[in-house]
């Protein structure tokens, strides 16, 4: 039991991400309403994004922005350790316009959907499409 | 249905979460993923790229293809969003029933819009060109730069925004924002050296490779800016009049 | 010096005409058109190069992107495969242009210059997946081409919003899940760089690791939604069916295979044959639910009444052939699914394009349209006749060489099952193409019913969609007689360690 716990307290950046997928996946697949399933998604992505940036973190580091950096001619010796891991946050720097992307795109068929059949329930485009 | 896709999700889930016991612990400073790759760039971003902001050397120097293909992405979205909606208006169209629209101006939202709009774009610019230094850059410039004019937009109209930002102009800062960042790395092919390697430039600029290296990032960080203000505005445009172009919210 | 630039070109020149599209040619479509042809033709100029350079030089060529070394900076990498795909990629994307200038403007008169824009991005995003050897990048070329995707597909006839919708909530489940199992397989080993990663995941730890399991179930799995692998294929039929002409034929034929082609380089240049079928051993079920794809996906094809679903359905069952052909896991069964890949970009393309060409005349698309096509357009239906001749699989086309090797594969390892579903699929081939053909050639004409020679008239689709589809049937029937030099020169150098 205090290993379970003391997993849950060490790593409980990961728990909270994957918890956020779980209900993004959930909204995305079950909602019967369109939109609900666009915010499903956006749940989703977000929730990649907090587990790629926890793993980013070192305790006791900073930004990783050099600190007296700028101008620096003599050779100075940086310390690795002062500073959070650079790359997951470009990497998520991407994946953040990616999402966006697929945000407005999505909303832009939604709003065409709309357009056609009148409503965004799932269940009320299909009758209508079966008549 | 909705019972079934519980079951996955969580199952999805439990399955992810059991594979939690055997990653890193949070903070770990000596995870693989903090002992492999960063380390290096920490070190070398300053001696290599001249460039503080960790962030902003690989953003644009080390991983720069990613970057470039990502204001790509901005790009597609906007033309996208486009194509899909984009109605041109016909002179025998039909009537389209006016929205309800808000009565009258409302004054102290338009002047207040006037007054922060123009602090606002010195900020994104100051953003843009102190990426280097300090959090900021292309992205956050540009989506700022944008969301002055969408600012515009919501505190008068649609139209009179339209008027000082037109379509026309959006699409062409789009892909000239995308055109400069590759134009870089296409110089950089023609003198001589691989696709996006900024030190080409110094022969011509007649400056060190190092300061080649701090100059090209910032002309990348510009392209950047341009493409996500054009297309930033031109996603709330299309979106929010319903690619009528015609009345916004 | 150009020579040693050429693997950046190849996505480069696509991506730099679609931009010069946006800002030069706003007003003129024949400027656009020209533009896209320009750069279409120099990446597909830039892709035979660097296959000519393979073969000609020992190992593949390594391009680094801003001169950063490999595991910092990012890295192009194209050996025989890539080279290979890269080839048929901007072939076909190449054909598909030339073949897309009436129906695009017949179809999507408004906006053609902002179209073949979405095709220059699609098409950059589609051979940058292939060339490069970053798994993040990867990414990010993935989401380019999946966005493209979504504009061309949405612009489509009938229900092709809904179809879209589906495809974005799915496509972005698949990406996630994509996104994810990098982010896991990160989080052990620090690295993106595929050369590095398959160094460090050959350790006996990494095998051992649970987490790096999940990384590689969740990479494998958003690449089956992308590419429609059987329980993951609800989104393909509808969307691929929707769309216009020209958007199918580009889309149809590549996104699936360029997928195909990911998931061969994640499973064998990051991971290793010998962690997927020794460490993980889930080679039986796969291929059972490959056999599983090929006979749904035929048996779905048997019961549509509308050619461009129908044909949709023949995409599964073929993605079916290709995914059990390597999770064979012996050199037949991969080579077979290789040359697949070729042989079915071809083979797709050429019946997309014979099928839009009869839409484009008579403006219907169920099998009641070929009604008398044989005499109406009988270079369409020629060609047509040698699609399906080789999605059957008779020789000399090249649709019998894949099967003949997918087959010898699956016999060596014994999996008879899978040599029961291909035999199964071309026999319902057989029945879809010989069905077609009747109607086509010797079913009368109702609506005259006394129809004779003389009163029909010849209306042959124009000279410009004529002449792709007559290039992609003869290559059908060239790469069919070159299976050897193709089998020697290329695939011999694909098959990887451990197989």
């Amino acid at each position: 039991m205090d290993n379970f716990i003391h997993n849950i307290i060490s790593s409980y950046n990961y728990w909270a991400a994957l918890i956020l997928i779980m209900i993004g996946m959930y909204g995305m697949i079950a909602k019967n309403n369109l939109l609900k399933k666009v915010i499903g998604m956006s749940i989703f992505q977000s929730a990649i994004i907090l587990f790629y940036i926890s793993i980013s973190y070192k305790t006791n580091a900073a930004i990783p922005i050099i600190i007296h950096g700028h101008g620096a001619t003599e050779h100075v010796a940086i310390d690795p350790t002062l500073y959070v891991n650079p790359l997951p946050h470009v990497l998520m720097l991407t994946a953040i316009v990616v999402g966006v992307a697929t945000l407005g795109v999505a909303l832009a068929v939604l709003q065409k959907i709309h357009r056609v059949h009148g409503t965004i329930e799932e269940d009320e485009i299909m009758e209508s499409i079966k008549e | 249905m909705k019972l079934l896709t519980l079951l996955l999700s969580l199952l999805v889930g439990a399955f992810l979460i059991w594979s939690v016991q055997d990653l890193p612990d949070w903070g770990d400073p000596q995870s693989p993923a903090s002992t492999y790759l960063s380390p290096h760039y920490i070190e070398k971003a300053v001696e290599e790229t001249s460039v503080p902001n960790i962030i902003t050397a690989v953003l644009a120097d080390y991983r720069g293809f990613d970057t470039m293909y990502e204001t790509v992405v901005i790009f597609c979205a906007g033309l996208t969003v486009l194509i899909i909606l984009r109605r041109t208006p016909r002179k025998d169209k039909k009537v389209i029933k006016p929205r309800p629209q808000r009565e009258g101006a409302d004054i102290i939202l338009q002047n207040t819009a006037r007054l922060l709009i123009p602090p606002m774009q010195i900020f994104a610019l100051y953003v843009i060109a102190h990426g280097h230094h300090s959090p900021g850059g292309g992205f956050q410039g540009g989506v700022i730069l944008g969301a002055s004019f969408i600012l515009l937009a919501l505190a008068y109209d649609l139209k009179s925004a339209l008027q000082r930002f037109k379509e026309k102009t959006m699409l062409f800062y789009s892909a000239l924002g995308v055109l400069i960042y590759a134009g870089i790395g296409v110089g950089c092919l023609l003198l001589g050296k691989n696709f996006l390697a900024y030190a080409a430039w110094s022969k011509l600029l007649g400056i060190t490779e190092l300061a080649a290296h701090s100059h090209g990032m910032l002309g990348v960080e510009i392209g950047v800016a341009f493409t996500v203000m054009a297309i930033m505005f031109s996603l709330y445009t299309d979106l929010a009049s319903g690619g009528d172009m015609d009345e916004g919210l | 010096m150009i020579s040693a630039q050429v693997p950046i070109l190849i996505e480069l020149l696509p991506l730099l005409s679609g931009l010069a599209i946006t800002v030069f040619a706003q007003k003129n479509k024949n400027l656009a058109f020209f533009l896209l042809l320009l750069g279409m033709t120099g990446s597909f100029s830039a892709a035979c190069t660097a296959l000519f350079q393979v073969l000609q030089g020992n190992g593949p060529i390594h391009y680094r992107l801003g001169d950063w070394a490999p595991p910092f900076g990012i890295e192009l990498v194209i050996d025989h495969l890539s080279a290979m795909v890269l080839c048929m990629v901007s072939g076909a994307s190449l054909l598909t242009l030339l073949y897309s200038k009436r129906t695009v403007e017949a179809e999507i008169p408004d906006r053609i210059h902002h179209y073949y824009t979405l095709y220059a991005l699609l098409v950059s995003g589609l051979l940058g997946m292939v060339a490069t050897g970053d798994i993040f990048n990867l990414y990010v070329l993935l989401e380019i081409s999946a966005l493209a995707s979504y504009a061309l597909l949405a612009r489509g006839r009938g229900l092709a919003y809904i179809a879209t919708f589906k495809y974005i909530i799915l496509g972005t489940i698949g990406a996630c899940f994509y996104l994810l199992g990098v982010g896991y397989i990160y989080i052990k080993t620090g690295t993106l760089n595929m050369a590095d990663l398959s160094v460090m995941l050959t350790t006996a730890e990494m095998h051992d690791s649970i987490s790096i399991k999940i990384g590689f179930i969740l990479i494998i799995l958003g690449i089956w939604v992308k590419m429609g692998f059987f329980p993951l294929h609800g989104w393909l039929p509808n969307a691929y069916s929707c769309a216009s002409t020209t958007t199918s034929c580009l889309i149809a034929p590549l996104m699936t295979k360029v997928a195909v082609y990911i998931m061969i380089r994640l499973m064998f240049s990051v991971f290793s044959a010998d962690y997927i079928f020794k460490t993980l051993q889930w080679q039986q079920e796969v291929v059972w639910m490959a056999c599983i794809a090929i006979v749904v996906g035929s048996l779905s094809a048997l019961a549509q009444r509308d050619l461009k679903r129908m044909l949709c359905y023949i995409v599964v069952a073929e993605i079916g052939y290709m995914v059990g052909g390597i999770w064979l896991a012996n050199s037949s069964g991969f080579s077979g699914a290789v040359y697949h890949i070729m042989s079915d970009i071809m083979m797709t393309l050429c019946l997309f394009m014979a099928v839009g060409a009869v839409i484009y005349k008579t403006g219907d698309s169920s099998l009641e349209a070929m009604r008398g096509v044989f005499r109406k357009m009988p270079v369409t239906a020629a060609v047509f006749l040698v699609c399906g001749l080789s999605i059957i699989g008779i020789p000399p086309t090249c649709g019998f060489f894949s099967k003949w090797y997918l087959i010898s594969g699956a016999i060596e390892t014994g999996q008879w099952h899978f040599v029961a579903a291909l035999l199964f699929s071309s026999l319902i081939n057989v029945i879809l193409f010989f069905r077609i053909i009747e109607i086509g050639y010797f079913s009368k004409f109702d609506e005259h019913g006394h129809a004779t020679h003389q009163d029909i008239v010849v209306n042959e689709a124009p000279a410009s969609m004529l002449a792709p589809m007559i290039v992609s049937a003869a290559s059908l029937i060239l790469i069919g007689l070159y299976t050897d030099v193709i089998l020697r020169n290329i695939i011999q150098w694909t098959i990887p360690a451990g197989l």
